[in-house]
């Protein structure tokens, strides 16, 4: 019994896309041409395909020209695919009968000539044309969401994304790889440009998170393993042993003053390295969980075994635990929020400022925590020589907009280098120069906080730092540290002496992100931040369905705009798992029973394991809720017995075809 | 009549005769959806400039671009092919990317004893953030194979086609 074959009827719509295609492109020599192509019963260019009317022409057309396969020549198929899907299945046509020709990115954009442009788009549109008549009707598979999601990183993104979700009502499973959740942001003093205290607004937010019935907190612990799709992920998390039980310590530090190293010798990383502390410690009072850690590094007992463990007679609650190994929890969730934060520039990188030659040159971190009434010095500004200084350099755009070490604007240094100006001569009186490229102040209050400091008496200094050095060339300069610098308002070189430099370090990727971003299979920009979907539209979403960003591992950004965006995160992974169940593309991969030669060339090629060999058929057979549609199997079958939905052999030849045809 | 000959032969001149050296190469690209093809749509986006002679064919992963595809774009006039793919170790879908790898390294020895060159067959790792090397390696590859002439694969079907059917009225002849 044969099928009767039905007539092939295709509307080929050209969108001008105002002049972003219309341009380049002669769109109506595209829909002549498109025009005169067999099985084109329509053909039209329209201003803007994706309007309404644009959308609602395809489903007249499709009623009144009894259309059955659908072309649109616009834009990347990752903009508007579904769009114009949607819109064929308006006029009553499966979805799948459509197919999407991107004459902007890949045409209208990056050419210059006309005709070469318009000729590019004519081959395209033809290999469309091609293509749809082989198209066939899909079903979009749907498979249910776990409601659970993980949040990877407890700095403010983090934490605010997991009380966002947990608020929700959502189970949170918040993964930070330090001892404690807080970040970058525990570390600051104030924060621009209203001065108000980080801690202050930070730390009752950190214990919510410790509180929140919905939240499970895992500090001191990573994300090992992530496997399964958008809404069924499964994740191993390594909890690295930290030797205190964190359900019997209450944080009274009585180990603390217990361990056999009487002075804390040790430098704070909380700190920056300019506090100590003991192997046993708490990184900062407001620390969450407020548990002791035990650096395996430092502490005598995990090194040698030889110790008196004194720390473990003081606890009454038997909270010290020496046995205790790396721990794997498993668990499964439906989204994930990557907010892994990033790493401040290694100042040694810029060697001309002298930093880690000269003891009185600091990053920007390290003054945070100096200007801390809870850091180091308790908010007295001392030098690591003891003295007070009377004059303060300030060096903005180390490690930013640079061409030997990062080539972007980290955004917040200016703001920042602001704000420590003014803690700097509050706290110690000193005169303050900052030397800038460009003073860049693009925020609310931003402009008016400059404003403020130049009013202050904080000196300005246009010119970028040429080198910070002890050379004496003057009386002045006698145990000064001399900033040479272009003033490129006066016009003239200037040799400054200061007592202290400060470096306004930029924001970089952390080490690991590479890895990281394999982890969860995510993309990093060139200069190694992770990669958002779309730079407008889809912020906070990546390549991976069901994985977000949030916060500085996205690119550099202020606490406003950091704690935005991860609103942002927990608002998508919201959207996601409250829908209850997820749409997959079906483009997975099937095989063509009778045509299987049973060679098993393919089940070795799948990495997810979709394909496995029925012996007793002597045939291979596809899982298709474990392909994931790459077609890798489909390429390689040497009988050519695997097919891919939407990307069948078929329409891959007759676009070849259509490509090449003459135009 | 011989007025519309004219025009016809006069836009087949400018369609195919683009340049003063009057060939323009048709290269027939396969684009993963997750890295090449997004980093052309960001050389758009970004309004780069590159050579119109490209186009592109978008597959999900490059692990799916099957040798018949690539031999096929040659016996269809194409003048050279290029496969775009995410990076070792970066690809969506783990490792599509090395197992097309293998493919092209044995295609590349069948297509050298076939006569066609190195430079019109290339394989590049591009990922989604690198709309300039989209730019760089299209015209880099547009620029060698203009170079290289046009390779004109059907045409040498015909003539093989003719001069073996030549050969065999020849033996026929003989024969008789």
């Amino acid at each position: 019994m044969s099928k009767p074959v039905e007539e092939i009827r295709i509307g080929v719509y050209v969108c001008h896309c105002g002049t972003n295609i219309a341009g380049m492109v002669d769109v109506k020599n595209v829909a002549d041409f498109a025009s005169r192509l067999p099985g084109v019963t329509v053909s039209r260019e329209y201003k803007y395909m994706c309007s309404d009317p644009g959308q609602e022409l395809i489903r007249q057309d499709i009623k009144e020209h009894r259309l059955n396969r659908i072309v649109v020549a616009s834009c990347s198929p990752l903009l508007h695919e579904e769009t114009f899907r949607a819109a064929t299945a308006k006029g009553g046509l499966n979805p799948f009968f459509f197919h999407l020709v991107n004459i902007r990115e890949h045409d209208s954009w990056v050419h210059e000539n006309r005709q070469d442009a318009t000729a590019k788009a004519n081959a395209l549109v033809h290999a469309a044309v091609e293509r749809v008549r082989s198209h066939k009707a899909l079903t979009k598979k749907q498979v249910p969401v776990n409601p659970a999601v993980l949040v990877v990183g407890g700095g403010i993104a983090g934490i605010h994304a997991a009380l966002t979700l947990a608020n929700a009502g959502k189970k949170v499973y918040l993964v930070e790889r330090e001892p404690t959740i807080g970040g970058h942001m525990a570390k600051f003093d104030k924060t621009f440009p209203t001065l108000d205290c980080a801690a202050c607004i930070l730390t009752p937010k950190m214990s919510s998170v410790k509180s929140h019935k919905n939240i499970t907190l895992w500090s001191y612990s990573e994300v090992s393993r992530i496997e399964g799709y958008v809404g069924n992920f499964e994740v191993t998390v390594r909890r690295q042993p930290r030797y205190v039980r964190e359900d019997l310590c209450v944080g009274c530090m009585e180990c603390i003053d217990a361990c056999v190293f009487k002075e804390a010798k040790f430098p704070n990383e909380f700190d920056e390295g300019l506090g100590k502390r003991k192997p046993i410690y708490v990184p900062f009072p407001q620390a969450t969980p407020k548990v002791a850690v035990i650096d395996p590094d430092r502490c005598l007992n995990v090194k040698t075994g030889k110790c008196k463990k004194s720390c473990v007679a003081s606890c009454d609650r038997g909270a010290i635990d020496f046995t205790q190994k790396p721990e794997d929890r498993q668990i499964k969730v439906g989204a994930v929020v990557v907010a892994t934060g990033f790493k401040a520039f290694d100042a040694k990188r810029s060697p001309q400022y002298g930093y880690g030659v000269y003891p009185n040159v600091y990053t920007s971190l390290e003054v945070e925590r100096l200007v801390n009434a809870s850091g180091p010095t308790s908010g007295e500004v001392v030098l690591r020589d003891g003295r007070h200084p009377k004059t303060v350099g300030i060096i903005h755009c180390v490690g930013s907009r640079e061409e030997h070490t990062n080539r972007w604007c980290s955004r917040v240094c200016c703001m920042y280098s602001l704000k420590l100006a003014h803690l700097v001569k509050e706290h110690s009186g000193a005169e303050v120069f900052n030397f800038y490229i460009d003073m860049r102040t693009p925020g609310k209050s931003f402009e008016e906080f400059y404003q403020k400091l130049l009013k202050e008496g904080v000196h300005f200094v246009r010119g970028k730092v040429a080198e910070v050095n002890d050379w004496v060339l003057d009386p002045s300069e006698q145990g000064k540290l001399v900033i040479r610098v272009e003033d490129t308002l006066l016009g003239t070189v200037r040799r400054i002496p200061v007592d202290m430099v400060v470096l306004g370090v930029g924001l970089e990727p952390h080490a690991d992100a590479q890895e990281v971003r394999r982890l969860f299979n995510i993309s990093c920009g060139t200069e190694g931040f992770f990669l958002e979907r779309h730079p407008k539209l889809a912020p906070v979403n990546t390549f991976t369905d069901g994985i977000f960003l949030a916060g500085c591992c996205q690119g550099p950004k202020d606490i406003p705009d950091t704690v935005a965006q991860a609103g942002a995160a927990a608002a998508e992974a919201l959207a996601l798992i409250d829908s209850g169940h997820v749409e997959l593309e079906p483009n997975t991969a099937y095989i063509v029973e009778e045509e299987c030669s049973g060679c098993k060339s393919c089940v070795p090629l799948c990495p997810y394991k979709a394909i496995s060999y029925v012996e007793d058929k002597k045939k291979a057979v596809i899982n298709e809720a474990l392909c994931k549609g790459c077609g890798t199997c489909v390429g390689a079958c040497p009988s050519s017995s695997i097919k891919q939905n939407l990307f069948e052999d078929e329409q891959v030849f007759s676009e070849i075809r259509g490509v090449l045809a003459d135009v | 009549m011989a007025g519309a000959m004219l025009n016809l032969i006069m836009e087949n001149q400018t369609s195919t005769n683009g340049t003063a050296s009057g060939f323009e190469p048709r290269i027939v690209a396969f684009f993963c959806n997750w890295c090449t093809y997004t980093a052309a749509d960001l050389a758009g986006v970004s309004r780069l400039k590159y050579a119109a002679n490209v186009r592109v064919v978008r597959v999900m992963c490059s692990g799916r671009v099957d040798p018949q595809f690539i031999l096929d774009a040659f016996a269809k006039g194409a003048d050279g092919v290029l496969i775009g793919g995410c990076h070792p170790g970066d690809c969506h879908y783990i490792e599509g990317n090395y197992k097309l790898l293998r493919r092209v390294r044995l295609l590349h020895r069948m297509l050298r004893d076939m006569g066609i060159e190195d430079d019109r067959f290339r394989l590049e790792w591009i990922s989604a953030a690198e709309g300039e090397k989209v730019k760089t390696v299209i015209n880099d590859m547009v620029e060698k194979v203009r170079k290289l002439g046009p390779l004109q694969l059907p045409q040498r079907f015909r003539d093989g086609d003719k001069e073996l059917e030549g050969e065999q009225l020849k033996a026929e002849a003989a024969h008789v």
